[in-house]
């Protein structure tokens, strides 16, 4: 009887926690579609006219900006190379993509705190460019 | 010896805010936001009248494909709720968990599937549990990695690009965790001393 209670309070609880996330969940998402819809997909490779370095930081700023399916990262990914981008600017656009999300901040400093979600995303943000030479260095050796 | 830290309750580390909100305005400020974004929908409706459609349909096949992975996280919440004890979660990724909090946070970054903000609910909760915030961004950083995707990677970019960049992300993924928990012990100590000088 005890154990059926306690499924019961788990599963009511589990319920209110997804219910008071909800409008911050739909939010997020509307702000991807506005994003994903309105920025077309040819403006992308025009930024990338830079140094390597700063490419990467653009390249980390792009994918963090943008949000959705990791599969678009990978097709834009793939013609930003086609068109000449460097491998070390796609790599830290393809890491930012799914490890920084700007449209998605307002979620996650409401459910995580305000501090976490600062220092989380200027750290993916950074690793994303760190990460990006250091993938690019290891494929010249091998 | 126990450092002072230890006596320090995980809850008030990880204490999202400096001033607490009460649960009705937390839920409330949810729906502004909402509200917010709902505006801008509008704006944008009005500036670019043929995107509306356009932002509606992507919005919904959002959804669609989410509606899965919100069931998964409901059945996750309700699972911890019922068989997680505050207790034995900070064994596993708690302040004191170490590397194998590390590695256990990455692979399950790396197994969670869907958008990163379907898991904010589950990580609220593991804040609130008293999970270390370092394992919280290690997950979140893991969730570069997505096994399911691989194929399609190599496709694009080939297969050894595609297994450094899944094991440099891996690295990156465990560092920033351990960044991120320095800080937060830094922020710690912070308190400590403001707290002694206060006494």
């Amino acid at each position: 009887m005890a154990d059926k209670q306690r499924i019961r309070e788990s599963v009511y609880k589990a319920g209110k926690q997804l219910y008071k996330t909800l409008p911050i969940l739909l939010g997020a998402i509307l702000l991807v579609s506005i994003a994903n819809t309105l920025i077309p997909k040819q403006v992308y490779a025009e930024v990338f006219r830079l140094s390597p370095v700063l490419n990467s930081v653009i390249g980390s700023a792009l994918g963090s900006l943008l949000a959705g399916n990791p599969v678009t990262s990978y097709v834009l990914g793939g013609e930003f190379l086609d068109q000449g981008v460097s491998l070390v600017a796609v790599t830290a656009f393809l890491i930012a993509w799914v490890t920084v999300g700007v449209v998605q901040i307002p979620a996650e400093a409401m459910l995580l705190g305000k501090r976490f979600t600062a220092i989380r995303n200027a750290f993916a943000f950074i690793f994303a460019i760190i990460a990006a030479f250091i993938t690019v260095a290891f494929m010249s050796v091998l | 010896m126990r450092k002072k830290e230890d006596f320090i309750k995980p809850k008030e580390v990880n204490k999202p805010e400096k001033k607490k909100k009460t649960k009705e305005e937390t839920s409330k400020s949810g729906w502004y936001f909402l509200g917010i974004c709902l505006l801008i929908y509008l704006i944008a409706a009005v500036i670019k009248p043929e995107s509306a459609r356009d932002i509606i349909d992507f919005f919904l096949s959002i959804i669609i494909k989410i509606i899965p992975i919100f069931a998964l996280i409901f059945v996750l919440l309700a699972a911890i709720n019922y068989f997680v004890r505050p207790k034995k979660l900070l064994k596993y990724f708690g302040r004191e968990a170490g590397a194998k909090g590390y590695l256990l946070s990455l692979i399950a970054g790396i197994i969670s599937t869907g958008p990163i903000f379907m898991w904010y609910p589950l990580m609220n909760d593991m804040q609130k549990h008293g999970v270390s915030n370092g394992f919280l961004a290690t997950f979140l950083y893991g969730r570069a990695v997505k096994p399911a995707l691989l194929p399609m990677m190599i496709f694009y970019f080939g297969l050894v690009y595609t297994v450094v960049l899944t094991v440099v992300i891996g690295l990156t993924a465990i560092i920033q965790g351990i960044a991120v928990n320095i800080i937060d012990n830094q922020v710690l100590r912070k308190q400590i001393r403001s707290q002694e000088v206060e006494k």
